[in-house]
């Protein structure tokens, strides 16, 4: 394994950070090595002889801090045929992602020490961002009885993120020893909010469209009643939640209620809860059938005015991929999830950007700096952009326009909701610790990328 | 595809079904087909070959022929296709009341819609209603039916018709009256009675109109069809293709 | 018309028409020979997978009163919850050249599927699917009511059938029980607005779906007052599940009894409906729970003529979708390719 994080040095020409003014960047040996006025860095300057240094011509560009994903779903262990922790982060860095947290709904699940470990050493060994394993709540997601939360912290992955997701830890007595719990190593517990019994059966969201269609509807309160008790539980014994994929209007009132009264509660909001909505499952394409489910234009409009006023803290993309054979079937028994990996930003910026309501500063915050702070990791990622920083970078071209095919996406399935459509902003290049993992919009394979070379993978992590 | 390059088909002559159905010659039947003079010129306008009176005419000659041929008026019933095949029975049946006392002027309706053999070279056609007159107590055994039609063309529709009659049950004899032969016929079936034989190629269209169906005055009328695709000639494929909703073709 | 999938969308005059030869159908099944011969040639696959000997039935019959060729698929057993079962048996029901086919299935969007997903170009003829829509069963019914409302044919269902062409504006057809789960009632309800009628829905708060306020009718927890009240000219009962009853604390009424005496209908409340008024059930009946035997058996009940006029009524979606120019259709260019053929021969 080498230690050298990249050989190659990277002059920026032209690009934007976070959407402001033209700068010159510089990226070597693994960190921003300078920022300058357009023209004022020579390339190779500071530089040994030998040194290989790439220019490229981003005028234009933003430059944003590499994207950070609390929400992803891997499927390696078990479900290979769907994707892979080599195939799935691959994907993220074709996104612009430099970390990603790897749900603990695997075969078997990420309820061990021993299983985390595995996941955090396919990570790195794919190198093409950095792998984040979250641990199991409850042992096999049963929703009975603690995992050993202490023994996956404590373990080479340091978990710090905890999730029953894809279940809700419904039972109100072990969300609260959970909450507790996680208190001894900064963890946090991130509910998949969603009231079993209100939900049985239940196949989309529960409203004017289900009642049309004939599938069993999934109420909002269903949500809402598990996130208020738990802000509520948070509250009463002081520790952080996350909840996950918020999806509600309802949700969003909850939550910045909970805010102000100074709960320590962070959320999310997937990009597809941002732009889709449960009229899309007239035509029983599976394709559209998540969890939690599409809901209505009023709730599309309540999560991104959520997510413009900070009440929403990050995006997360529940990267969920599944075999064709899951989705090719009728609805009812069609699996849930959509990809989310390489489509998330175009979403967020067509959406949030290009309405106005954010910044592209808004936008680092919600899929870098957020997330990375509530997942323990910002001492690698997240970070600024300033010289000496970890050179954890995304460039996109917000100018561009892409169409989306599921066929061509580089995760392993091909379940996009957004297949056909013309999406905003195309990911140039992605950087993780100055070595290029996506270059003129195509993802590199090697040196380095998913050859297990980066040798400085997560040092920061464990400190 | 253009109706001029089908020369091979459409200049067959119109032959009457050899031998098959045994002949009553349509002599009786009114001017020689020559008799539809007006030039055809090539602008493809409309022709009129039949004006009210003419047809007037033809339908009171029929009656007249009818009662004669079955030596009266009794066991008849008359049943006409629809559209236009049904106020031609119409018409008939009063003229027949006239002649014949005792007949009662009822007619009915036969549809034929679900017997046809190219309902799956067309848009589906809406079933119409097979109406038997209420003295019949819904049996047509032993009667002597006369089938009306506007137009005589392939002889597909009357085809369909004598199936039709067959699953209402078993009449002593089956006739038919039909205002215009145009010829081209693609099954041995020929008129009892023949308003004006109409020597026509098949891209000729006729059309028969009918002022209680389709206002205006009585006429029949002849022009060129428009678009290709018309005549293959081979089989039912050509004269199905022209038809259209007003126009009886087969 | 390619499928009939739903009758929410189906436009009126497509409405009147299957209406219309629904009738002319009818008029052919008093024959001594009821076998037409217009789909001769053409294969309807009769594709359940869930049983329902009756629905079966009357599509099997219906079709072969038109001459097609008819293959049962039981799918039952197969498993449904895995859904590769659909597809493979609709890649299946393509290979071996179905024109037609007659789908039910648990889950709602089925016949949807089936008809779009691009695994086989035949007709596709819903005959139910999950909680979402029966539109022959609608059809029947609708016909029925026109029959005896509008075209007052007598008690015995015969004579003839004024009402061809007509719709149903300003009769009040009240539709009682689970409409929550119930494709009969969703498909009653969008083809009886469509076709002029008032539709109130009556059923206890739990069995009525939440989103119902975008359907084109009223909701009654009342069934005595709307009886009274609004004096419907037709009422429809729903078959009551028994599994609705049970499940302890998600049951969604307290017991058959009080379900009984708050939406059961019997004597005593014919007795408060218009002479004229008509009784209808889809069946099978839970005869004492949401309907009495005095009730049913009524000579205002058309129960059983609502299953004789089923066949009418399929025979004539049968026609509808199966009689016509297939050309706009993908399966087309069989015929169509041949006659240009023999063309070119000649
Ligand atoms: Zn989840």
């Amino acid at each position: 394994m080498s230690s050298t994080p990249s050989s190659t040095t990277y002059v920026l020409r032209g690009v934007r950070p976070y959407g402001t003014d033209p700068v010159d960047v510089v990226l070597s040996d693994g960190v921003i090595a300078a920022i300058g006025a357009p023209g004022t860095i020579e390339a190779g300057e500071g530089q040994g002889a030998g040194a290989v240094v790439r220019e490229i011509q981003a005028e234009g560009h933003v430059l944003l801090p590499g994207l950070v994903d609390l929400h992803t779903h891997l499927r390696e262990p078990g479900r290979e045929d769907a994707e892979t922790v080599f195939s799935g982060t691959r994907a993220a860095a074709a996104g612009g992602f430099t970390a990603v947290h790897a749900m603990a709904n695997t075969t078997p699940t990420q309820d061990t020490a021993g299983v985390v470990e595995q996941v955090y050493r396919l990570g790195q060994e794919a190198g093409w961002v950095d792998v984040h394993p979250i641990g199991a709540v409850t042992v096999g997601l049963g929703g009975e009885k603690l995992a050993e939360l202490g023994a996956m912290a404590d373990s080479a992955a340091r978990v710090r993120v905890f999730s029953d997701d894809g279940k809700c830890v419904h039972d109100p007595v072990l969300m609260r020893r959970a909450l507790e719990y996680v208190k001894a190593f900064d963890g946090v517990v991130a509910q998949h909010a969603q009231e079993p019994r209100l939900t049985e059966g239940a196949q989309m969201n529960e409203g004017v469209v289900s009642a049309q269609i004939g599938l069993t509807g999934w109420p909002a309160v269903a949500e809402e009643s598990i996130i208020a008790r738990d802000v509520l539980l948070a509250e009463h014994v002081g520790s952080r939640l996350h909840v996950c994929h918020l999806s509600t209007a309802g949700s969003v009132e909850i939550v910045r209620w909970a805010k102000g009264r100074g709960i320590n509660v962070t959320a999310e909001v997937t990009p597809h809860h941002l732009v889709l909505t449960d009229d899309l499952a007239r035509d029983y394409d599976p394709v559209f059938k998540v969890n939690p489910p599409l809901r209505t234009a009023k709730d599309v409009e309540a999560v991104r005015e959520g997510l413009a006023d900070g009440t929403i803290d990050i995006v997360a993309t529940d990267h969920a991929p599944h075999p064709v054979e899951d989705k090719d079937c009728e609805w009812a028994s069609a699996a849930f999830g959509m990809t989310g990996l390489e489509t998330a930003l175009s979403v967020v910026q067509q959406t949030m950007v290009d309405t106005g309501r954010m910044t592209w500063a808004d936008v680092a915050r919600v899929l870098s700096e957020n997330p990375a702070r509530i997942g323990r990791i910002s001492a690698t990622q997240g970070r600024p952009i300033a010289v000496g920083e970890p050179a954890n970078l995304t460039l996109v071209d917000p100018a561009a326009t892409r169409a989306i095919d599921g066929r061509t996406q580089v995760t392993a399935s091909d379940n996009t909701p957004f297949q056909g459509m013309e999406l905003p902003g195309r990911v140039v290049a992605t950087f993780l610790r100055g070595r290029a993992t996506v270059l003129d919009g195509a993802v590199v394979d090697g040196p380095g990328n998913g050859t297990g070379a980066d040798g400085k993978t997560l040092e920061g992590a464990a400190r | 595809m253009n109706p001029g390059s089908r020369m091979p088909e459409s200049s067959a002559p119109p032959s009457p079904a050899s031998g098959t159905v045994p002949s009553a010659a349509p002599s009786a039947t009114s001017s020689p087909a020559s008799s539809a003079a007006p030039s055809r010129d090539p602008g493809t306008a409309a022709r009129t070959v039949l004006g009210e009176a003419d047809i007037a005419r033809a339908l009171t000659r029929i009656a007249h022929e009818i009662v004669e041929r079955n030596k009266g008026a009794a066991d008849l019933l008359l049943l006409g296709i629809p559209t236009r095949g049904v106020q031609l029975a119409h018409r008939l049946a009063e003229r027949l009341a006239q002649i014949e006392p005792t007949f009662s002027g009822e007619y009915g309706t036969l549809d034929v819609t679900m017997y046809r053999d190219d309902l799956r070279r067309q848009p589906t056609r809406a079933v119409g209603q097979t109406v038997l007159p209420g003295s019949l107590d819904g049996t047509i055994d032993d009667k002597v039916v006369v089938l009306v039609d506007d137009v005589l063309f392939s002889g597909r529709t009357i085809r369909a018709a004598l199936d039709a009659l067959n699953d209402l049950g078993r009449p002593r004899v089956v006739q038919l009256a039909a205002l215009v032969d145009r010829g081209h016929r693609e099954l041995p079936i020929r008129a009892d009675y023949v308003g004006k034989n109409l020597p026509t190629s098949r891209s000729e269209r006729v059309r028969v109109r009918l002022a209680d169906v389709d206002g205006g005055a009585d006429s029949v009328v002849i022009s060129e069809v428009a678009s290709a695709g018309v005549s293959t000639g081979s089989t039912g494929d050509a004269s199905t293709a022209s038809t259209g909703e007003s126009e009886a073709t087969l | 018309m390619k499928h009939l999938l739903t009758t929410q969308g189906l436009s009126k005059d497509d409405a009147i028409l299957l209406l219309d030869t629904s009738a002319q159908m009818a008029a052919t099944q008093s024959r001594e020979n009821k076998k037409l011969p217009t789909l001769r040639g053409r294969t309807v696959v009769n594709l359940f997978y869930e049983d329902s000997t009756r629905t079966r039935i009357s599509f099997e019959t219906a079709a072969k009163r038109l001459s097609a060729d008819v293959i049962n698929f039981s799918a039952k057993g197969s498993s449904v919850s895995k859904g590769e079962s659909l597809k493979d048996t609709a890649l299946t029901l393509h290979a071996m050249g179905a024109d037609a086919v007659v789908v039910r299935h648990s889950a709602s969007g089925a016949a949807h599927q089936l008809a779009h997903a691009g695994w086989l170009d035949a007709g596709v003829l819903n005959a139910g699917d999950g909680m979402h829509q029966h539109p022959t069963q609608a059809l029947l019914d609708a016909f029925t009511i026109r029959r005896h409302l509008v075209g007052n044919v007598g008690d015995d269902g015969r004579g003839p059938d004024s009402s061809v062409g007509a719709d149903l504006a300003g009769l009040r057809i009240a539709i009682v029980g689970d409409v929550l789960h119930s494709r009969v009632a969703r498909s009653n309800v969008y083809l009886l607005h469509t076709l002029g009628a008032e539709v109130t829905l009556v059923a206890p708060p739990t069995l009525v779906p939440v989103g119902v306020e975008t359907w084109p009718c009223r909701v009654s927890y009342h069934l005595d007052e709307t009886l009274e009240q609004w004096q419907p000219d037709a009422v429809m009962m729903l078959r009551v599940q028994r599994e609705r009853m049970s499940g302890g604390s998600g049951a969604f009424f307290p017991s058959p009894m009080e379900y009984s005496r708050k939406f059961g209908f019997d004597a005593r409340r014919l007795a408060v409906l218009p002479d004229h008024a008509i009784v209808m059930h889809p069946g099978p009946m839970n005869r004492g729970l949401e309907i009495s035997a005095a009730a049913a058996d009524h000579p205002r009940s058309v129960i059983v003529e609502q299953v004789a006029n089923g066949v009418a009524v399929r025979m004539a979606a049968l026609y509808l979708l199966l009689a016509g120019d297939d050309s706009t259709g993908s399966t087309s260019s069989n015929t169509g390719s041949t006659s240009t053929d023999e063309r070119i021969a000649l």
